[in-house]
């Protein structure tokens, strides 16, 4: 059972998509699984053959619990059945400890206090990735990918000011100075050099920052996932009614432009959203954000001059159902940067394809 | 320790602690509080006046004498049912209170209170109250704010005799002087809770004999003497301006009128208000003391006689005048947002 | 968010905490809010009988104040104070207690703003532990929150977890309006997840704690968690229920339980309180009159019986409403017919 999200202890299984006896490879998509807060598909990152699935569908399973066993044809059945039978031993009993998710630390970084997430093993021919979200969101929404990205490098997911467990006031609250603060933080946690993922309003961010002087030379590449900044059209009453709404009733509309499935609103996900905008300064702060954002209907925010000063690869990931910063964005982007385009996504092509988006940072990090 | 200030003698208090000004101040409050109830009663009588009232004529003394030592915006007073006198005392507008007597929306409280719910808070006024005893645990709060925010301010709590019997006065004496608060309690003791004589109903002999057991001074005041409550009242807000703690001046005296408006008051004796209102009344004894010590002259004092007269008809005319709240008030003001 | 597990007693005292750091108006007071006072011993010896305001009173000198055990005094003194710009906080040890108090509640804070016209404000917020479960009898395990409720004037709130007690206070002791804040004595020592910065949870705004088709459960204070382990229950027999916490009975969010009841047309209301007169009838009423159309069965109130909080274990057992009652009125509003 994998590790989605910080909070995450425990998830189910809801359906089985492969069978015993099944051959997967690197990305097969294996099973279905809930937690109360999203529910996603768990793609294999092994190549072998499906021997046991260890859990039936609809329990509750720990973190770190074995689901299922993968290996390759010819390991004799008993050696399959001993560790199905210690599985289901562990899963009975409740003996599973897992601390594989990431480390959530906090460091000081020009009078913010920015809480992170790391993960992975750092060495000197990989550059760390960063991840960095959009308005509104926290370092959770990376739960799908940071994990497969930390498999070869060390990875960072910080909570911008304003957001997540971060102090919560944001300054001026515009791009570039939010770009000043992830510079800042690369600086405070000892990273020369990164690849920037950012998606939304972290997009804009990450561009700014690659553009910023005192980021020359620090920052590897661009992924940008639906990013502000490449085109006028925005979604502005998204911005400014998630700012304004006070309860369920009101957030709930603004929230199902998020994705391309409304069903992923669920419940969990709008009362942790509500939990958020009830925190002191919160509301402040997405107010300062969403006037630095938009003007009128139309996005306020232009980083194509600073992509275009930018040397490196540069990768975008769009839904092409996004609703809240439209694809049709994309055209803003440089003829060098490549441009994937998702079906049955929308604004959060990371939550909801993140197999894509996976994909994508590997080619932007040259994996 | 009880002490008895009398008018009388050698002892009594100096009219010239008091200014020409603050003297014809002090008895223009007087006159305007006894002409106001005076008014209010002939209009009671009329029926154009809803509900009770509960006149406070012949107390003038007590709370002007009081209320002459307190500043409208770091002192505050909490009052009884019969408070028409302790709000004019505290700088509550004359004509606002008509207009809400009669249930106008151009009243103190816009009409939703009447009579025995007048209050100013912006001028310390905490209101009169429908609640026999409401008052002290008030002021115990509003001179601990006084105490927590340093400015020395103090809270002053008028009672009745009624209410010196409630729980609530005497619990309220009793924090004052275990959080030693700037806390006067005025018990003003008009000889009667209603129909109810308080010789009978108070098992001690003065109500300021209660003072000890709540550890603090009392102090017996003759409630027909305005410097005589000037004098007493001024001491105890010193003290407990300065950090002394709390202070149970008794005021006795006597009500002209009955407990309410309508009152028979066959439970007091013949002629008893009359006899009073020749050898007693504060104005006329306050207006003898001032005019024999040259202090001030009889036409001085007729001048504010006819000016509170005219401010009274004029309070009058225009609460008849004035409009009733609206349907819409009725669901307006219960919370500041629901 | 940086969220860690907090006991309903943590919650409670770090919403105090924070407020009282980001807030000097706000003051503590109540029996042994800090325990100890005059004693040779510790000062802050209890912090609370439940230890609910330990730690206060050495982080903020000054303002968390032990009373002698007078209610009306010091409620009526918080309550007077919160018109003079403080914002106290006091304790009703047990709301069974409001009995000593009821007035300066009920006729002083309540109606000071409406009898007043509009022109006060009395943030005021009065803590209280409320409930049966700790075998502490009939005078001291009692759910008197819907008398509260019933006047016009006072807020009323039963956080249900410490996520919910921790948001709520700090709302209330931000609110302007007179709050009652009903924690339930047995649940100081639940943990949940509470973020440590500071937040605040409307009033009037219910929470659905599970979304659900069959059935709608609405369920006060510690009933919530009961109620959630008969949706659990139901679940597993194939009856879907929806759970509400209206977190606030005044003011009442009626439109979600109305939403929900649109949806599933059959409600349960689980109530702690004693079955006259209580938030189950109030609330079935409303939905009644607002929602006839969309009900599918009659509405079924899962409250104790009429009768005092029992001492003996069984029979306290017996009185609180179970998980099983629940499990069952759900049951016979699901499974009803003509």
């Amino acid at each position: 059972m994998p590790k989605w999200g910080l909070s995450m202890e425990a998830g189910k299984v809801t359906d089985w998509l492969v069978s015993v006896g099944d051959e997967i490879e690197n990305g097969t998509e294996l099973c279905e699984i809930d937690t109360d807060k999203i529910a996603g598909e768990l793609e294999s990152t092994w190549t072998g053959v499906v021997r046991a699935l260890v859990v039936e569908v609809n329990v509750s399973v720990p973190v770190g619990g074995t689901i299922a066993v993968v290996a390759p044809a010819d390991v004799p059945q008993d050696e399959i059945d001993a560790v199905v039978a210690e599985a289901r031993e562990q899963l009975e009993s409740g003996a599973i400890e897992d601390d594989s998710g990431p480390k959530v630390q906090t460091i000081e970084v020009g009078g913010h206090q920015i809480s992170y997430a790391v993960l992975g093993e750092g060495d000197s021919e990989h550059d760390p990735v960063v991840f960095v979200h959009g308005y509104g969101g926290d370092k959770n929404s990376w739960l799908f990918v940071q994990e497969p990205i930390s498999a070869d490098r060390v990875t960072y997911a910080l909570d911008l000011p304003g957001h997540g467990a971060s102090s919560k006031g944001v300054g001026e609250g515009t791009v570039p100075s939010l770009a000043k603060v992830l510079l800042g933080f690369l600086d405070a946690v000892g990273v020369s050099r990164a690849h920037l993922v950012g998606h939304s309003m972290g997009g804009a961010v990450i561009t700014a920052a690659a553009a910023d002087p005192s980021g020359s030379g620090k920052v590897a590449s661009l992924t940008l996932i639906s990013p502000v900044g490449y085109g006028p059209d925005i979604n502005a009453e998204y911005l400014r009614g998630f700012a304004e709404a006070e309860s369920r009733r009101e957030l709930k509309p603004h929230l199902l432009n998020l994705f391309a499935d409304p069903g992923l609103v669920n419940r969990q996900l709008i009362d942790d959203l509500l939990k958020y905008k009830r925190l002191d300064g919160v509301d402040e702060a997405l107010r300062t954000l969403v006037a630095g954002l938009v003007e009128g209907d139309k996005s306020a925010v232009d980083v194509t001059a600073d992509a275009a000063g930018f040397g490196g690869p540069v990768v975008a990931v769009w839904g092409r159902e996004d609703k809240i910063v439209p694809a049709s964005n994309a055209g803003g982007l440089s003829g060098s940067a490549t441009v994937h385009l998702v079906d049955g996504a929308g604004h959060m092509a990371h939550m909801e394809k993140p197999h894509d988006v996976i994909a994508a940072i590997r080619e932007a990090t040259g994996t | 320790m009880t002490q008895t200030l009398s008018s009388l003698g050698a002892d009594a208090p100096d009219a010239s602690v008091l200014n020409e000004t603050q003297l014809l101040d002090v008895y223009r409050t007087m006159r305007s509080i006894r002409a106001f109830e005076d008014r209010v009663h002939d209009e009671f009588a009329t029926g154009d006046i809803p509900g009770f009232v509960h006149l406070y004529a012949g107390e003038e003394a007590s709370a002007t004498g009081v209320c002459a030592h307190l500043d409208p915006d770091r002192d505050t007073i909490a009052s009884t049912h019969r408070g028409h006198g302790h709000c004019i005392a505290k700088g509550v507008d004359i004509k606002p209170m008509m207009a809400e007597i009669f249930g106008k929306s151009t009243g103190s409280c816009r009409g939703k209170g009447g009579s025995m719910h007048i209050a100013d808070l912006s001028k310390g006024m905490l209101g009169a109250n429908g609640i026999v005893g409401g008052g002290p645990p008030l002021i115990c709060g509003t001179a601990l704010a006084a105490k927590i925010k340093g400015d020395g301010g103090v809270g002053v709590a008028f009672f009745g005799d009624g209410a010196s019997n409630q729980g609530t006065t005497l619990e309220a004496m009793n924090l004052a002087s275990v959080w030693n608060l700037p806390a006067i309690f005025v018990a003003e003791n008009n000889g009667y809770a209603e129909a109810t004589s308080s010789t009978w109903s108070v098992a001690a002999d003065n109500i300021a004999d209660r003072a000890a057991g709540f550890g603090m001074p009392g102090v017996i005041v003759d409630g027909f003497d305005f410097f005589a409550v000037y004098e007493a009242a001024g001491e105890a807000i010193k003290r407990a301006r300065q950090g002394g703690g709390p202070t149970l001046l008794e005021v006795k005296f006597t009500r002209y009128y009955g407990h309410f408006e309508g009152d028979q008051q066959k439970y007091r004796g013949p002629n008893e208000v009359a006899n009073i209102k020749e050898s007693q009344d504060c104005l006329k004894r306050f207006r003898a003391r001032v005019v024999e010590t040259g202090r001030l002259t009889d036409a001085q004092l007729d001048q504010v006689d006819a000016q509170v007269a005219t401010l009274i008809d004029e309070a009058v005319a225009e609460a008849k005048a004035a409009p009733v709240p609206s349907p819409e008030d009725l669901l307006t003001d219960v919370y500041v947002k629901y | 968010m940086a969220i860690r597990k907090l006991s309903y007693r943590e919650a409670i005292n770090e919403a105090l905490a924070q407020e009282m750091e980001r807030d000097p108006s706000v003051i503590v007071m109540g029996e042994d809010n800090a325990g100890g006072a005059g004693a040779p011993g510790e000062d802050d010896a209890w912090g609370g009988v439940l230890g609910v305001t330990k730690g206060l009173y050495d982080k903020f000198p000054g303002r968390v104040l032990d009373t002698p055990i007078t209610e009306s005094a010091f409620v009526g003194a918080a309550v007077g104070a919160a018109t003079r710009g403080l914002r106290p906080v006091a304790e009703l040890m047990f709301i069974d207690f409001a009995g000593v108090c009821l007035d300066q509640i009920m006729n002083q804070a309540a109606k000071f703003r409406y009898m007043f016209g509009g022109k006060a404000v009395t943030p005021v917020v009065i803590r209280t532990m409320y409930g049966a479960g700790l075998r502490a009898a009939a005078q001291h395990s009692q759910a008197f929150y819907p008398v509260f409720t019933h006047l016009p004037g006072l807020k009323v709130v039963l956080p249900s977890s410490p996520y919910e007690a921790k948001g709520l206070l700090i709302q209330s002791i931000r609110d302007n309006d007179p709050v009652i804040f009903c924690e339930h004595k047995a649940m100081y020592d639940v943990t949940g997840d509470v973020p440590e910065e500071s937040y605040t949870i409307p009033f009037g705004e219910a929470n659905v704690v599970r979304e659900g088709d069959d059935v709608t459960i609405v369920a006060l204070g510690r009933m919530v968690s009961f109620a959630q382990q008969a949706a659990e229950e139901l679940e597993s027999s194939g009856v879907s229920a929806e759970v509400i916490d209206p977190r606030t009975v005044s003011p009442l969010d009626l439109d979600t339980i109305l939403e929900s009841v649109q949806n599933t047309g059959r409600l349960v209301v689980v109530d702690e309180a004693s079955p006259r007169c209580n938030l189950a009838t109030d609330i079935s009423a409303q939905v009644v009159s607002e929602a006839f159309g969309d009900l599918k069965a009659p509405i079924k109130m899962v409250s104790p019986p009429h009768v005092p909080v029992p001492f003996a274990e069984p029979l306290e057992d017996l009185y609180i409403p179970s998980v099983q009652d629940i499990v069952n009125a759900a049951k016979t509003v699901t499974e009803w017919s003509k």
